[in-house]
């Protein structure tokens, strides 16, 4: 009837496990009490059912920011045991250990990166081209729904059950039945099938959106440079996930049915596992890095004050990279027994694909280089970036080298260059993009002051705690150690924990921010829509940003749509007369469909097979009768747009002047205001 | 793509909306979907390939798979695909019984289909050449398996839009979602192909 | 392959049916009667799966180089490049693994 579920599966066997779960639960309690403080149905009719894209991308960003707190905690843990666990067990065994890095790195690569990447270009790219909402609003909301359900499942992991231990990459025959065989991995699998089943179907989404409803006007190579890279990062998912589908697939196909894809013996061949898998990892490692690099793009023009250097150069280099990134997959293994004509392939695509990211950074330096930088907080993340990430960059064309790769591969070495391309690069560049952009879904600008405080905690932070590792690695220390005794690697991991605290500080600076800012918001209202004198055409709404997002699609003229409108003094003109928009209603499919995602994961894991049938068929049907609604749709009158955009001038009118930035055509001034 | 610009001039005025095709939109939003999905299965073909040797000691593809039966699942495929297009020439043309007519043809010639299939595997489930055989076998029943599965959800499709076609006629909406679940039929076709030329004809060889 | 351009005719459904069938039964033919030698086969094989895999593109799916919107023709083009290097790259390194396996 449950299945394998019995009572043995609450975490009471262990101390550190029943903490890990309290926290968990005490987790859910509080997220619960939010949604009643705030009003259930307020909750349900403005977040959860809603399919409005800057909503979705918002709760997106928000998830992520919870899992990085439950990530983070597992870094903690593994830096406090590795400080002290010279000669020593440490406080943290064996068992317990594996399960923290391996949802370390599942919970930061699934449930942190993916969703801030993903809820950032939600918010910011369908404004960035002129559209009022993505392609499949619906579609968007069940894709948000998915990763939760898989975040759901890891979470869950903690209270009923255990985690995996076989890595964040599941490797078998160790992650097959006959080594793992409780649920920890098939927690896994199932986490990272529904989550990667939603972020399919956001690349199809992106796609579709960026090919079909940019701006009159807009040409592909007058797209701002974050949305070619959310176009890029879209075709990556499209393309990748199903390796990853497919790996995880035949993983579970092998644990529950007993098949022979990757067992020791009867045919299996365990390599195929690794080989699919880095088909999709290595893709992803760049799904996770481009969104930052549109990022910077963004930040750098904006706040050097200047087009950005080499447009054309930046687009180009984001295209080849996407298309290299299918190309270099081996590089994963190298040590894994290839010949040597099949290593030195892979070896040299790795290394040719540095070389657009290197254009790139030339490209940045050089729209900084006379132009007239404001070092705003967003901007101090670009630059810790670009001074941090290119030694991670240098560091991963040495790993290229096969040869070099054998001394390096799984070693801290290996582990300071992913964390140095991670958190300098796709972290900062979600940072800088959640300072910069704040404002626009928010209506009221960030604190600079704990913006710039949590930086330089981040920054020290990392080098403390990652540099470290390049060294010990090179001293011979491999990844993953519960405890080890070498007497020489523990200064550098006590340094590595401090760094981690620095981190941590980092993080409360984050957390004091967005208080400090809330508390002080009303002297902070972002009133004109375009607080950074930006130069795309997100600014052009208001902050926030009606339903429609604009009232009057934008006729764009120029790559630096809005700075081109504002130069001609066209950006803030009034029509004649409004007309009605039609918008997308609300959904429960979202909900309906994620949550028994979740259902159908969990009874997967625990082989409560006949719930797992149930949920499924609820799923479909749930799909089957959307399909049969037309009225799916509401009309919102000329009159009330009318409203909503009186509104946003009345604010506009209030608003201080910052068109000083701007040449004025002709020597006049700029218009702005209502006409 | 039926775009209208919203005037040359600055000055933009309402009524000069954009207008986006949708079933335009949905149509390149399926294709992209079957796109991610051919990669699946070029994945699991890929998979087969490297296993297709690890009998493990036990049974072959000569000694299971019957190029009969095969070429009888070709066959029933291929004539469910023109019947399909059939059914989308009267679809095209507004012919609602002609249409819901070809659409059952194809449906009890893809339900044939599965159960030519169902047979096979069964058989060979009990001659104790199930998936937990060997390699071989395991790659065999997920890769043909998965290919099955997919024409069942294709079948029940076929169920949902005949009703959706009954109950409120052939609108826009109903006939692009036909369309695109004919995208999918003929995508299933072109991946049997794959399967007859890479799992059974080179496997009795 | 719009849904504006879907035909009005049985025509191109008829001939794809007729060619699909020729390029189905010359390789069961040939294998079922083991005319020639297996790796000739198995190139036929091949060959002829790829164009009926572009009868079925052209004749069913109506895909047109001409007609076919340009983001449509592409996302195909890049999906057969991608495939060509996972499923080729696999293979290669696969194959390579498995003849430095075998003792």
């Amino acid at each position: 009837m449950l299945g394998k579920l019995t009572i043995e599966a609450l975490p009471f066997y262990s101390t550190i496990a029943a903490g890990g779960a309290a926290i968990t639960v005490l987790g859910g309690l509080v997220v619960l009490a939010l949604i009643l403080w705030l009003g259930v149905r307020y909750v349900w009719t403005e977040w959860a059912t809603s399919v409005d894209h800057k909503r979705i991308g918002m709760l997106y960003v928000m998830f992520a920011s919870v899992m990085l707190l439950r990530g983070f905690a597992d870094a903690i843990m593994m830096r406090s045991q590795q400080a002290i666990a010279l000669n020593s067990g440490g406080y943290l065994p064996p068992g317990h250990f594996d399960q923290v890095f391996s949802s370390h790195g599942t919970i930061m690569i699934f449930f942190v990166a993916m969703p801030f990447l993903t809820g950032l270009i939600n918010i910011i790219m369908p404004q960035q081209i002129g559209a009022r909402d993505v392609s499949f609003p619906v579609m968007n909301a069940v894709s948000l729904w998915f990763t939760v359900a898989g975040g759901a499942l890891v979470l869950i992991s903690l209270v009923i059950g255990k985690f995996s231990t076989a890595g964040w990459t599941g490797y078998p025959p160790y992650s097959g039945i006959q080594y793992s065989p409780d649920v920890g991995t098939d927690y896994w699998i199932w986490a990272l099938l529904i989550a990667g089943v939603g972020s399919t179907l956001t690349g199809i989404n992106f796609l579709t959106t960026i090919i079909k409803r940019r701006a009159p006007g807009m040409t592909l190579m007058r797209m701002p440079l974050f949305t070619w890279t959310s176009f890029c990062t879209s075709i990556l998912m499209v393309f990748a996930f199903p390796a990853l589908t497919v790996a995880a697939a035949l993983l579970a196909l092998d644990r529950i049915f007993g098949m022979h894809f990757f067992t020791n013996e009867a045919g299996g061949n365990m390599m195929n596992y690794i080989n699919l898998l880095w088909i999709w990892g290595h893709p992803e490692v760049y799904i996770l890095i481009l969104p930052a690099f549109g990022i910077f793009s963004e930040v750098t023009a904006t706040f050097a004050r200047k087009r950005l250097f080499g447009y054309a150069s930046l687009v180009y280099a984001t295209m080849a990279i996407a298309l290299l990134s299918f190309m270099v997959w081996l590089h994963h293994f190298f040590t894994m027994g290839s010949s040597a004509n099949v290593n030195a392939f892979f070896g040299i695509t790795t290394m040719i694909i540095a070389v657009p990211t290197g254009v790139k950074i030339f490209d940045w330096l050089l729209t900084m280089y006379h132009g007239s930088l404001k070092m705003a907080a967003p901007m101090y993340w670009t630059v810790g970036f670009i001074v941090t990430f290119v030694i991670g960059g240098m560091t991963g064309v040495l790993l290229a080298v096969p040869p070099v790769d054998y001394l390096m591969h799984n070693s801290t070495f290996l582990i300071a260059h992913f964390h140095n391309m991670l958190i300098p690069g796709a972290l900062f560049g979600y940072f800088a993009a959640y300072m910069y952009w704040f404002p626009k879904a928010f209506g009221f600008t960030l604190d600079e002051r704990w913006g710039i405080r949590a930086f330089w905690f981040w920054l020290i932070g990392f080098w403390l705690a990652f540099m470290p590792l390049y060294f010990l690695g090179l001293m011979g220390m491999p990844r993953r150690m519960e405890h080890y005794n070498v007497a020489a690697w523990q200064p550098y991991l006590i340094v590595a924990a401090f760094g981690a605290v620095l981190i941590a500080a980092g993080i409360g600076c984050l957390i004091m921010q967005l208080v400090v800012s809330i508390k002080n918001r009303k002297e902070a209202f972002d009133l004109s829509g375009d607080p950074w004198s930006g130069r795309t055409l997100e600014w052009l709404t208001s902050s926030p940003p009606a339903p429609y997002n604009f009232a009057v699609v934008p006729d764009v003229q120029d790559v630096d749509a809005f700075h081109d409108m504002k130069r001609r003094g066209v950006a803030y003109r009034r029509p004649a007369a409004y007309t009605d928009i039609m918008l997308p209603r609300n959904t429960s499919l979202g909900l309906i469909t994620g949550g028994f995602a979740f259902v159908l994961g969990f009874s997967m894991v625990w082989h409560i097979w006949w719930l797992a049938i149930v949920a499924g068929m609820v799923i479909l049907m749930a799909v089957a009768v959307r399909s049969f609604r037309d009225h799916t749709e509401f009309c919102l009158t000329a009159a009330e747009v009318q409203a909503i955009e009186d509104q946003r001038f009345a604010a506009l009118a209030k608003a201080p002047s910052h068109f000083e930035d701007l040449a004025p055509a002709h020597g006049q001034p700029v218009p702005r205001g209502a006409t | 793509m039926t775009d209208i610009a919203a005037g040359a001039s600055a000055l933009p005025s309402s009524g000069a909306e954009v207008e986006i095709d949708v079933y335009e939109e949905k149509a390149l939003g399926f294709w992209i979907y079957l796109m991610s999905d051919a990669i699946i299965f070029a994945l699991l073909f890929a998979t087969y390939v490297v296993v297709s040797k690890n009998f493990a000691g036990g049974p072959n593809g000569q000694t299971l798979f019957d190029l009969v039966r095969t070429f009888g699942e070709t066959m029933l495929l291929l004539f469910s695909s023109i019947t399909f297009g059939f059914a989308s020439v009267a679809i095209r043309l507004g012919k609602q019984e002609t249409a819901l007519a070809w659409l059952a043809v194809t449906f009890v010639l893809g339900a044939a289909f599965l159960g030519l299939e169902i047979s096979e595997f069964t058989g060979m489930i009990a001659q104790d050449a199930g998936p937990q055989r060997s390699g071989f076998l395991s790659a065999f029943f997920t890769l043909v398996g998965t290919h099955g599965l997919h024409v069942t959800m294709g079948l029940i499709w076929i169920v949902i839009l005949a009703l959706q076609v009954l109950v409120k006629g052939l609108t826009p909406p109903v006939v692009s979602r036909l369309f695109r679940l004919g995208l999918f039929w003929h995508f299933l076709d072109i991946v049997w192909i794959g399967i007859f030329s890479i799992v059974y004809l080179p496997g009795v060889l | 392959m719009l849904p504006s351009d879907q035909s009005e005719s049985l025509r191109p459904y008829v001939i794809g049916f007729v060619l699909a069938l020729v390029l189905t039964a010359i390789p069961f033919a040939l294998v079922a009667m083991h005319i020639l030698p297996i790796f000739a086969t198995l190139v036929i094989i091949a060959i002829l799966a790829l164009i009926q895999v572009a009868v079925h593109l052209r004749y069913f799916l109506h895909i047109d180089l001409e007609e076919t919107p340009q983001e449509n023709l592409i996302a195909l083009a890049f999906a057969a490049l991608l495939i060509f290097i996972m499923v080729g790259g696999s293979l290669w390194i696969m194959l390579d693994l498995n003849a430095r396996m075998a003792s």
